[in-house]
């Protein structure tokens, strides 16, 4: 098989609006650097995130879905992502139990100040994404050009 | 048990205590008993069937039966109880409208089994203790009955009935070591490969008849997900590969914490695909990193979904346990 040395994944971070996203901004404002290819998605808490969702990222070309919210006890809305850390592992768990490769999942959680770590994240994220190779597994053939 | 149930249900009637009977009849063939609404007597004296066959689980139509004028009677096998509860949790039906009777059950047979076990031709399944008695245009054959069982009966989980007005038959126990994930397990110590392989090979099967969650009575909203017409999934087969990964996993997912294992889809789907292993992985994840739950088993307690403590396992907990051996 040839290897495409040109080939960047497709990932797509869910941010929950009160944290993540805010430390995206930050990241930004100090001027660190993430892949661009890296496509933020805005949402209002990170138990907003509907496991459909990620499942339509993969179908549309995402190699990777990450989720990124507040750290646990410091929701917005107080509990918001104490339940989406329990609906994420179990999803996981069950991608993995069709054989699809867990390390295209992932939580983080990552305050309004820590921008530094939001741009670590995403580059260690792409890396190890980029490592797995494209998302074979969940694709839509339809969805590819 | 069929004329001491059709007795029951005929005195219920005529005492005037329900104005209707939920039971099986027959369908087109005399093992696929479907459920039936019976007002009379004489109605339960010719169609009424409760046999090896009466598999069905009553639970799922007590949501627009309770809902009508008057009392109805219902016929709550073990496992169909904890979907009975279930729902009374979610406030889908209205228990005061219902008499229920709990039946006693040593399990519930599976045509596919009795055809796969090379019996061809069959007109009639008689139980006779631990025998069934099976009558084919070749004559007289006899089975183990323990050999003809559904997947839900072989490893059954309990015969306790958790909520019901009476009991026909002793009720019975819950029994944790009833073996049910066992082919979980053999999954999960598979590796990813030979794991996304199996899957293919059960999924790309699916025909989206929808059976499976028509069936389920935790898959009862109003409205469905895949019934949005914007989704692009509604109302058809799967096109390619991710539709059938979509369907099932969001479908298992949305049960998950209410799914109380009963069985009815793996009964249903007519392609066979062992939905009950996507519903156990779930049931066995919650189990061991939530606690031992049991959706059904009463009326307090909160599904794991539904719940939280601040000491959770991270997701990542997930890239560490089994699956890569
Ligand atoms: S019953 Fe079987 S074939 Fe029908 S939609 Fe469900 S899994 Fe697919
Ligand atoms: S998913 Fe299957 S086993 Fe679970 S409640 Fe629904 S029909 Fe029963
Ligand atoms: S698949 Fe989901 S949305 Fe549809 S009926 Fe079942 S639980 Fe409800």
């Amino acid at each position: 098989m040839q290897v495409d040395k040109n080939w960047t994944p497709t990932i797509v971070a869910f941010c929950c609006n009160w944290c993540s996203y805010a430390g995206a901004d930050l990241s930004g404002n100090n001027r660190l650097s993430y892949p661009a290819n890296v496509k933020i998605i805005r949402i209002p808490c990170s138990c907003r995130l509907n496991p459909m969702f990620i499942l339509r990222a993969f179908q549309r070309g995402a190699d990777g879905v990450i989720l990124c919210g507040c750290h646990p006890g410091d929701c917005h809305y107080t509990t918001g992502n104490y339940y989406a850390r329990r609906r994420m592992t179990l999803l996981f768990s069950m991608l993995d139990y069709l054989g699809i490769e867990k390390e295209r999942t992932r939580v983080e959680w990552v305050s309004a100040a820590e921008g530094a770590k939001f741009a670590a994240t995403m580059n260690e994220f792409v890396e190890a994404v980029t490592a797995l190779g494209e998302n074979k597994r969940l694709e839509d053939f339809r969805c590819k050009q | 048990m069929q004329a001491v149930i059709k007795k029951k249900a005929i005195e219920l009637l005529e005492s005037g205590t329900v104005n209707r009977v939920l039971g099986w009849k027959a369908g087109e063939f005399f093992y696929d008993l479907t459920p039936a609404v019976f007002t009379t007597p004489e109605q339960i004296e010719k169609d009424f069937v409760y046999s090896v066959f009466s598999g069905a689980n009553m639970s799922k139509y007590l949501i627009d039966e309770s809902k009508k004028e008057g009392k109805v009677a219902a016929f709550i096998k073990p496992c169909d109880g904890y979907s009975f509860v279930q729902l009374q949790k979610e406030h889908r039906i209205v228990r005061e409208n219902i008499y229920a009777v709990g039946l006693a059950c040593d399990g519930m047979c599976d045509m596919r089994e009795i055809r796969e076990a090379g019996i061809k031709g069959v007109t009639s399944v008689e139980e006779d203790g631990e025998t069934l008695k099976i009558g084919t245009i070749y004559g007289e054959k006899t089975m183990a009955k323990k050999d003809a069982l559904l997947e839900r009966c072989v490893h059954c989980k309990s015969k306790k009935v958790v909520d019901c007005d009476e009991m026909i038959g002793e009720n019975g126990e819950e029994n944790r070591d009833c073996g049910r994930f066992d082919e979980v397990e053999k999954l999960e110590a598979m590796s990813p490969d030979e794991r996304f392989a199996f899957w293919r090979s059960q999924l790309s099967r699916c025909i989206r008849c929808n059976a499976c969650r028509e069936v389920c009575p935790a898959c009862s909203c109003v409205k469905c997900v895949f019934d949005n017409p914007n989704s692009g999934i509604a109302q058809k087969a799967a096109a390619s590969d991710f539709e059938e990964n979509n369907f099932h996993i969001i479908r298992a997912f949305h049960v998950a914490g209410r799914c109380t294992d009963c069985g009815e889809c793996s009964r249903v789907c007519p392609e066979h695909i062992p939905l009950h292993l996507l519903n156990r992985k779930f049931i066995k994840d919650m189990n061991e990193l939530y606690g031992f739950y049991q959706a059904g088993a009463d009326f307090e307690s909160k599904p794991p979904v539904m719940n939280y403590t601040t000491g959770d396992a991270e997701p990542s907990i997930v890239y560490a346990r089994g699956g890569d051996k």
